[in-house]
């Protein structure tokens, strides 16, 4: 894995599901898809902290969220889908219809505390 | 009141035990659901303070909205109705009679969940059977690139891993059940054996496994660099060909992974090839309350499932040429219909930025990201709800949807057949 670079896997988790049914400006919902989880490896790495905001780039766009550990496998994250993570992933299909939603690199950008 | 047998139409797990209590016009208690489903009971009782319809977010009648989005749709030269899969079978029918009118492509939500799984079936075809065979039946139960403990919760409880059946009389005690994800999921709890595959490398475990219950002697070379050793590959392909009945439910972690319509094809090939040991079968885990409804209405009025397009007057499909995200993102659609789903939020945003960029009608329970950039938003009564119809579980089996609450709003069916007939004056006119 480069410097810097994560897989993004995105999914429901069951506050989204919730969340969603309560409304997408629900704080349950914002926070769920808000809320981006790596493992305390990575977290150390990039010098992030639970609650820090960090910037997610890829080549199609970017959004900021803010980590959380989690039991993930190194060099990866995972954030619930929604509006954030949709800012992240590409239009093209490869002739499926469907977009690469899951399993993408992207690059982290830690955002200095506070911001 | 109470009412039993309600339908929960939150996802495509579909349960039809649930037991809502109505008091004074709101559904004060939900019974038997997961709390997803509970949320959905609760979150969707209440939209009345909706307006009826906004044109450019100004107030307006429903007649108005739907007048204003019959002149925006008979104008288009290249529409798109998308979304459909948190509606039910005859408003689905409806939006397709539309289609036709109108020369639009119609997609739904399946076309970025398990439109690869649509695809691997036309392929090589689904050995697949129903929830009450794997209730059962089933004693070997694989969750691939699934988290059913937060997307279908009641899967495990109602229809898979815990409930005692007629050949699984001791529930849990008679089924082995095995997780195989990228990730520990809260799933892995509910499992006997977890095997952690690396991201993207889904097909090769699968091929895999085709490889061994064939006989075919893999070297450890073979699975290097997937996450899983040959080992535990060997243990799984023994499990699968011992087994009496097995399923393997398909989750997104394989459509939307790399390889995407590689990865089911494999998983229908192995499930296929496992019947010459024993009886197994595959099933896709579909998310939304009646995707699979719309799947259905779809194939059986013009043959394809998603992603059909109608500009010649006759069906065509091409996944990747007529798919919302294709012609979103090719920036080909210039005016959109949206019926139950929100693309602004779920779809990648070259995709869904094209929608605020062209005249977009919105037909939603409540406010969504689509409402928000939408021209024309009509507030339909919820599906399951205060609008009853025909929705499909995820193994295809048709249920009826409950009305147990009134709603000021027009359903779904009733707003798509008004401006059906109102299209079809402005077009002849
Ligand atoms: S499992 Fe799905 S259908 Fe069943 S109650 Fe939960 S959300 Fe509703």
């Amino acid at each position: 894995m480069p410097e810097g670079k994560l897989i993004l896997i995105t999914g429901r988790s069951t506050k989204q599901g919730t969340g969603l049914n309560k409304g997408k400006d629900s704080r349950d919902y914002q926070e769920a898809v808000r809320t981006l989880e790596m493992n305390r490896e990575d977290m150390a790495r990039f010098g992030l902290r639970d609650g820090d905001l960090v910037k997610i780039k890829t080549l199609y766009g970017e959004a900021t969220f803010t980590c959380r550990q989690e039991k993930l496998p190194k060099g990866m994250a995972f954030v619930a889908y929604g509006s954030l993570s949709s800012r992240l992933v590409g239009g093209e299909t490869h002739a499926s219809g469907m977009p690469d939603s899951k399993g993408f690199e992207v690059e982290v950008v830690h955002l200095p505390r506070g911001d | 009141m109470e009412i039993d047998n309600v339908v929960c139409a939150f996802c495509g797990c579909v349960c039809d035990d649930i037991t809502v209590t109505v008091e004074e016009g709101r559904i004060s208690e939900v019974k038997n659901a997961c709390t997803l489903g509970r949320a959905w009971f609760l979150g969707h009782s209440s939209n009345a303070h909706r307006p009826s319809g906004t044109v450019n977010g100004r107030p307006v009648s429903t007649e108005e909205a739907v007048e204003e989005a019959a002149r925006i749709l008979a104008q288009a030269r290249y529409p798109l109705i998308f979304g459909l899969t948190s509606t039910y079978c005859e408003a689905q029918k409806e939006a397709i009679a539309l289609a036709e009118v109108l020369g639009a492509c119609i997609d739904c939500c399946t076309s970025v969940c398990h439109g690869p799984s649509g695809i691997a079936l036309q392929g090589v075809g689904e050995p697949t059977c129903t929830l009450g065979e794997v209730k059962n039946r089933a004693d070997l139960i694989i969750y691939w690139g699934s988290n059913p403990a937060e997307s279908h919760p009641r899967h495990l409880t109602r229809y898979a891993v815990t409930p005692k059946g007629l050949f699984t009389p001791r529930g849990r005690k008679d089924r082995r059940v095995v997780l195989v994800d990228v990730r520990p999921t809260p799933s892995a709890r509910a499992a006997d054996i977890f095997l952690q595959v690396k991201p993207g490398k889904d097909f090769e475990c699968l091929w895999a496994l085709r490889a061994l219950i064939k006989g075919i002697d893999l070297e450890e070379d073979a699975v290097a660099d997937t996450g899983v050793t040959l080992a535990q590959l060997k243990d799984l392909a023994d499990r699968m060909q011992s087994c009496r009945f097995g399923m393997l439910c398909v989750g997104q972690g394989l459509t939307q992974s790399r390889g995407k319509q590689m990865n089911t094809t494999a998983v229908f090939l192995l499930v296929r090839e496992l019947n010459g040991f024993t009886k197994f079968a595959a099933m896709p885990m579909r998310g939304h309350g009646n995707v699979t409804g719309i799947d259905n209405v779809l194939a059986w009025q013009t043959g394809y499932p998603f992603g059909v397009n109608f500009s010649r007057g006759y069906p065509r499909f091409n996944p990747g040429e007529f798919t919302a995200v294709d012609v979103l993102t090719r920036q080909e659609a210039d005016a959109a219909l949206i019926i139950a789903s929100d693309p602004v939020a779920n779809l990648p945003r070259p995709a869904s930025g094209r929608l605020s960029q062209i005249p977009t009608v919105a037909l939603e329970t409540r406010e969504s990201e689509t409402t928000k950039i939408a021209k024309v938003v009509i507030t339909t009564a919820p599906a399951g709800i205060s609008a009853e119809g025909t929705v499909y579980r995820m193994d295809n089996v048709p249920l009826r949807l409950r009305k147990v609450l009134p709603s000021p709003f027009p359903s779904d069916e009733e707003v798509l057949s008004r401006l059906l007939e109102r299209v079809k004056e402005l077009k002849h006119a």
